[in-house]
């Protein structure tokens, strides 16, 4: 089923035409209700007069997130505070947190959009919908619950942490739908191994986001909590989760472009890049009242893909981010994404897939170490078993990545399950 | 004749070993023997004590990482060449040797060794053909 048949189904020419409209409708906003956004155009001698359409995007300014910190809390709203119903903030893992303002029309589109995924995933009215995002500031929790509410699940706030209590509530209430990171989604298949009680759990789809994840990542997920896993795609600043999301054909995830505009662009250059190629993903939220950002860079790195899809939705579909412009790592000349050691790791079955990587220059030469765990039923009372396992990982990442590195068993259930965005990097280089 | 060892994973990082040790002394387990296997990176301490399926247990219950496996004990006389000739006994008969670690106690007079070895079976038929007092394991947990 599609939730929104007229959005979601529309030809090519009719979303061009569509999102021109309201493109112009929201630089005009932004340009007389927003001084910054005035500052950057004016400096440049762009008027809102000359965006006639899509075809212009080019010319507005980008926003970053440093746009965001500038103006905290309120800079950028666009609507006096008055007409603010909610407002978010993401964690700043550097310096302000981001804060995130929405009116009340903001918060229904947030729900359209969430509902969009949510009828991917199969959803319906007759599901139990179990949130396990946390709620509060980050947007996680409360987009999940008011995609569940708008397409008239059962929602239920679990929100996060207390894992036993979790599968208590999906096994009692009869969850049939889970929205949570996807390491938590593993974390509660392992809570759910130990209570011995799968066969109690009604649980049929999952919609996981967040975080990054991998291929095999899904496959565990969907086989220990025997369920079909789905991704969805978003960030606070751009509404929460929801910007995109997968239907059943899962070869990429349809944007709801109705609303958010995306560009992928070179991260360097800051070219337009044509449709299929990979640079960082860029959105204009062209509807959104309370914080309409023009030309978000996201740091996402991703493709776009306009193929016809299986599920009859024309909306362009996202490929999952391959990584962070920011995450990725250049060791030793080599540009490394976290998300290629969890690949390997999960080929391997003696370890399981969490790892933290800690990379440190030691006389002028990069040393890359990745720190994983033992899996309890391989751990064996011989050195040389242990030392087999070790080495055999070395050597698959080698194999997949061009790079050498160290590798560091540890004891089982010691690296951190998040619950929100994964921290696995330690970098102990000065580049600076 | 086979004696339970209980091996214990250890990430190098400082008081993982007191840990384990506290733990088996706050759950009344007797240690008999304990080595140590350290590599740059981990570490293996393996155990004998007087109830393994009780520590096994306990030390899992604390999330350590625990195996089980079996191994052998043998009496050493306590004379030069007493391990020599137990090993080029085994030696002899193409049975190679994991890893193996002496204890004393005061009561009895010799040394004990334990032999974690690749086919248990023929190993106890070669060390008895070879005249070697193998040490049962009612006998070592009661030491
Ligand atoms: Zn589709």
């Amino acid at each position: 089923m599609i939730w929104n048949e007229k959005y979601e189904t529309m030809s090519r020419d009719e979303m061009t035409a569509l999102q021109s409209e309201r493109l112009r409708d929201c630089v005009k906003r932004v340009y007389e209700n927003v001084a910054p956004y005035r500052a950057k155009m004016d400096a440049i001698g762009l008027k809102p007069e000359d965006i006639h359409g899509v075809e212009d995007l080019h010319k507005l300014p980008f926003t970053t997130k440093d746009d965001l910190r500038d103006n905290y809390p309120y800079g950028l709203t666009a609507v006096p505070m008055s007409e603010v119903s909610e407002i978010h903030a993401s964690s700043g893992t550097t310096g302000k947190q981001t804060v995130v303002t929405y009116t009340e029309a903001d918060v229904k589109l947030w729900g359209e959009v969430t509902a969009r995924a949510l009828m991917m995933a199969g959803g319906s009215k007759n599901d139990i919908v179990h949130v396990s995002y946390g709620y509060g500031l980050f947007t996680g929790g409360l987009g999940a619950h008011y995609g569940g509410q708008t397409i008239g699940a059962a929602t239920i706030p679990v929100s996060t942490g207390n894992t036993k209590r979790q599968v208590q509530i999906m096994r009692d209430f009869g969850s049939t739908i889970l929205m949570c990171t996807p390491s938590y989604a593993l974390y509660l298949a392992e809570a759910i191994e130990e209570a011995g009680c799968i066969d109690d759990i009604h649980l049929r789809a999952g919609i996981f986001g967040a975080e990054p994840w991998t291929e095999n990542m899904r496959r565990e997920i969907e086989r220990r909590l025997r369920i079909k896993a789905y991704d969805i795609y978003g960030l606070s600043e751009i509404i929460g989760p929801g910007v995109a999301a997968e239907c059943e054909e899962q070869t990429g995830m349809h944007i709801a472009e109705d609303h958010f505009i995306p560009e992928i662009i070179n991260s360097d250059t800051g070219e337009v890049l044509p449709a299929g190629s990979r640079g960082e993903l860029v959105f204009t939220c062209v509807t959104k009242q309370a914080m309409p950002l023009i030309r978000y860079r996201t740091r996402d790195i991703s493709e776009l893909s306009y193929a016809p899809c299986s599920c009859g939705r024309t909306t362009v579909k996202m490929i999952k981010p391959q990584g962070r412009a920011d995450d990725m790592l250049i060791i030793r000349g080599v540009n490394v994404f976290p998300s290629q050691i969890e690949t390997v790791l999960m080929t391997i079955p003696e370890v399981a897939p969490y790892y933290v990587l800690v990379v440190d220059r030691i006389d002028n030469t990069d040393r890359f170490e990745v720190q994983v765990e033992i899996r309890p039923e391989y751990f064996s009372d011989e050195v040389r078993a242990l030392e087999e396992i070790r080495s055999r990982i070395a050597r698959e990442i080698l194999s997949a990545l061009g790079i050498s590195a160290g590798v560091r068993l540890v004891e089982p259930h010691t690296i951190q399950r998040s619950e929100g965005k994964a921290a696995r990097i330690i970098d102990k280089r000065k580049l600076y | 004749m086979l004696i339970k060892q209980i091996s214990v994973f250890i990430e190098n990082r400082p008081g993982r070993l007191s840990d384990i040790i506290s733990a088996l002394a706050a759950g009344g387990i007797d240690i008999r023997a304990l080595s140590l296997a350290d590599t740059t990176n981990f570490g293996i301490l393996r155990l004998i004590v007087n109830d393994p399926a009780r520590a096994a247990e306990l030390l899992r219950s604390q999330r350590f990482t625990v195996s089980v496996s079996e191994v052998l004990a043998v009496e050493i006389p306590d004379e030069p060449g007493g391990l020599a000739s137990t090993l080029a006994i085994l030696n002899g008969a193409g049975i190679s040797v994991e890893y193996a670690y002496a204890f004393i106690t005061r009561k009895a007079k010799g040394a004990y060794v334990i032999l974690r070895v690749e086919n248990n079976n023929i190993a106890v038929d070669t060390l008895r053909a070879g005249g070697v007092k193998l040490v049962g394991a009612e006998e070592l947990y009661a030491l």
